[in-house]
């Protein structure tokens, strides 16, 4: 392993995270999706290869294009990966997730609701600053993230040189730096995203944490409340955020109770 | 639970309130300085960004008010020109084998084993033929176009016509991003009909919907530039033809994008009401494209999977040609019936009754309207030295040959014309309208996109017609 293709915060088990080792154990399915055992949602602003990613771990040929919103629905994949099969859902690009427009609003319900076991966000690189407000945001509903660090050639163009591993210790998630156009990268991908759906890796996600003390204070005081309500909430400071932000959706899912069912893992799926 | 939801609802409410209404720009606020702060912590910039100012640089020729449309008009014309000067020799090459060798074969395998009479009508003279023509005729220009639009697309040019043409689709009342979806129909109109998805505003949807057929799909493209190559590019010398003949191919496609503003301009002003949504459009940067896995996946993923829905087609389509061709009433052939049918009506268009002919049997795929046309007009012209007799599908030889035929069908530069205009303005193939139905989920909307296109093709040849006759002196 050289310093590129390092990962961090992944245990050092010698041979047995050693990339040529595991070479041999990508099998590419297709769209094969029976029996999966881990489902990881790939998310990311439009634009920065998701499309490109999935085609790389899937095998299939989802059309790419140089164009944002290429990807106008949800596709299907799958793979396998020491011996675990893994069902990848690309989801269209988003901005953010405060859901203005359908695209955010697909992707949002999707990390909420489908309960991935990872949610791989690919940012890219030469872009980073802007991407970032995505992946901030998606830290605060689940901790199981991996960051793919795309277009990583691209930005060497651009004369930049990111951090991953700043990057990675800022973000409190594994980061992995990738050209996926020239299939660099996804070999050290494949294994973060492992470790996070095993469970070997356990994310401590930034939160964030800009906002004026009013503010705070307010999320705080109904971030304990969410919690007394729904104990079993993983994101219960994201929801508090969403209610005081006025959220219609998530006020219905609350009156509802569909948010109860999530905190119990009783939804899958369902978008 | 000694809090419900009730209370918790309540309580965030309440919140809110003291909060202020600024809680949402608060929010954004913090996300951004929170993501600025991590990004300056890990990024350095190291030596001077020059792909910045080259990028900025393309930009600002490729989508500048005075080069943008010109510069847009040349890429496109070299696009076809290298198309149609270098699908001739491969499509003449595969026409020499496919009909000129393996169709004797199979006829003298035929009559050997004893075939009945129409059954190896229908399977070698309708089938066989519909499909080897289909092939000879599509898969070059298509294995040269997709690669070439494909390097387009990759390199990041699209989203800048799109960024030309945004302004045009506004003041005509539509959807910007109305640009992309028609892109995607240059390729395939039930594509782009996919892609009208990323427009959110369902009013603007419908009207990108009903629009689309307009972007000339690439089983049109065929039937453009083979007329355009033998009527239009004959009347310059022989070192320009091949550039008239892409200019007129190109000016087709114009006209297609002229017809799609006029139509959202009808559209918004009448049945699709309201307001145009502004949205930002994002210039992703240009990318260097990888050439030979773009040759690859285009030519593996989008030609082949044309070709096999225009062979899908095209076998049944050479069954229903050799039927009708040789199903007999009263001495004359069905389609001979049919034909005479149409043609007053035809002639009125500036065309004739086998084009009208030709376009029904096509409905399925426009593909396959040339080789209908060509097949009938040696059959009822009583061309018979030409093909291998009634309802036989075959290539010409030459370009003379084809031009032979068709000139002894009584064509005129008129029909030319008026066979180009209509290919572009007619109803969609069907799997564009069930596309349509699918995704308006309304019967209405697909009826109105499937008529409005007929009924803007009939009176656009009708008026071409009359005008041109007017001016030529000569009567109908």
């Amino acid at each position: 392993m050289d310093n590129n293709t390092k990962l961090p915060l992944i245990s050092d088990d010698g041979c047995a995270t050693c990339p040529a080792h595991h070479a041999a154990n990508l099998k590419k399915l297709g769209v094969d999706m029976e029996n999966f055992d881990y489902v990881v949602a790939l998310a990311g602003n439009p634009n920065v290869g998701k499309s490109t990613v999935f085609n790389a771990l899937t095998g299939l040929r989802q059309h790419t294009g140089n164009w944002p919103g290429k990807t106008v629905s949800r596709a299907e994949g799958g793979f396998s990966y020491r011996d675990a099969n893994y069902k990848l859902v690309d989801l269209p690009g988003a901005y953010s997730l405060l859901a203005t427009s359908v695209d955010e609003e697909v992707a949002r319900n999707f990390i909420l609701f489908g309960q991935p076991d990872v949610t791989l966000v690919v940012v890219d690189a030469s872009r980073l600053e802007r991407n970032l407000n995505l992946v901030l945001q998606i830290l605060e509903i689940t901790d199981r993230v991996v960051v793919c660090l795309n277009l990583m050639d691209e930005a060497e163009r651009h004369g930049l040189e990111v951090d991953d591993r700043r990057l990675a210790r800022d973000l409190g998630v594994p980061v992995v730096p990738a050209s996926a156009r020239y299939g660099r990268g996804l070999e050290e991908l494949l294994a973060a995203v492992h470790e996070v759906a095993t469970g070997a890796i356990k994310g401590k996600p930034y939160r964030i944490q800009s906002e004026p003390p009013e503010f705070k204070k307010a999320v705080k005081e109904l971030e304990e409340m969410v919690t007394k309500v729904f104990p079993d909430l993983p994101n219960a400071r994201w929801l508090a955020l969403r209610l005081l932000d006025g959220d219609e959706d998530m006020i219905n899912a609350v009156q509802s109770g569909e948010i109860n069912s999530l905190a119990q893992g009783m939804l899958e799926g369902s978008v | 639970m000694s809090v419900n939801t009730h209370d918790l609802l309540v309580t965030a409410h309440e919140l809110r309130a003291r909060v202020g209404s600024e809680f949402h720009q608060n929010l954004v606020e913090a996300i951004y300085t929170d993501a600025a702060m991590i990004a300056d912590r890990s990024v350095h910039r190291s030596g001077a960004a020059k792909r910045f100012d080259l990028d900025r640089t393309i930009d600002t020729i490729v989508t500048s008010k005075i080069f943008g449309f010109p510069l847009m008009i040349l890429l496109f014309t070299l696009v076809f020109w290298i198309t149609i000067s270098g699908a001739n020799v491969p499509s003449a090459w595969l026409a020499s084998v496919l009909i000129g060798k393996i169709h004797p074969m199979l006829k003298a395998l035929s009559s050997q084993i004893g075939l009945v009479w129409w059954l190896d009508g229908l399977l070698i003279d309708g089938m066989y033929l519909a499909t080897a023509w289909v092939v000879s005729v599509m898969l070059p220009p298509m294995a040269i176009f997709f690669p070439l639009f494909t390097l387009l697309e990759d390199f990041g040019y699209l989203p800048r016509v799109a960024f030309n043409m945004d302004n045009i689709f506004k003041k005509s009342g539509a959807h910007g991003k109305q640009s992309l979806s028609m892109m995607m129909g240059f390729g395939c109109n039930a594509a782009g009909v996919v892609a009208t998805r990323i427009i959110d505003s369902p009013r603007e949807r419908l009207i990108a919907i009903l629009t689309n057929n307009f972007a000339l799909c690439n089983g049109r493209w065929p039937t453009q530039i083979l007329i355009a190559s033998l009527f239009i590019g004959a009347l310059a010398p022989a070192h320009l033809a091949g550039m008239v003949s892409a200019l007129a191919v190109v000016g087709m496609a114009m006209l297609g994008v002229g017809l799609t503003f006029a139509t959202n301009w009808w559209l918004s002003r009448t049945v699709l009401r309201g307001e145009v949504s502004t949205f930002s459009l994002e210039l992703p940067p240009y990318r260097p494209p990888r050439v030979w896995q773009t040759i690859y996946t285009s030519l593996i993923d989008r030609t082949i999977s044309v070709l096999w829905r225009a062979l899908v087609f095209a076998v049944p389509a050479g069954a229903v040609i050799w039927l009708v061709s040789n199903i007999q009433i009263s001495g004359i052939s069905l389609a001979g019936h049919i034909v005479n049918f149409l043609d007053p009506l035809a002639v009125l268009m500036g065309l004739n009754g086998i084009i009208l002919l030709a376009y029904i049997v096509a409905i399925p795929a426009n593909e396959i309207v040339i080789p209908t046309v060509l097949m009938l007009t040696a059959l009822l012209t009583g061309a018979t030295h030409v093909g291998a007799g009634a309802g036989v599908m075959f290539e010409l030889e030459s370009g003379a040959a084809t031009l032979a035929l068709l000139k002894s069908g009584g064509w005129t530069l008129l029909t030319a014309v008026n066979l180009m205009l209509f290919s572009l303005v007619h109803n969609p193939c069907s799997t564009t309208i069930y596309t349509i139905y699918k995704e308006t989920g309304s019967k209405r909307w697909t009826a109105l996109a499937t008529l409005m296109p007929v009924a803007m093709g009939f009176t656009l040849t009708f008026l071409v017609a009359q005008i041109w006759r007017l001016l030529a002196g000569v009567g109908g």
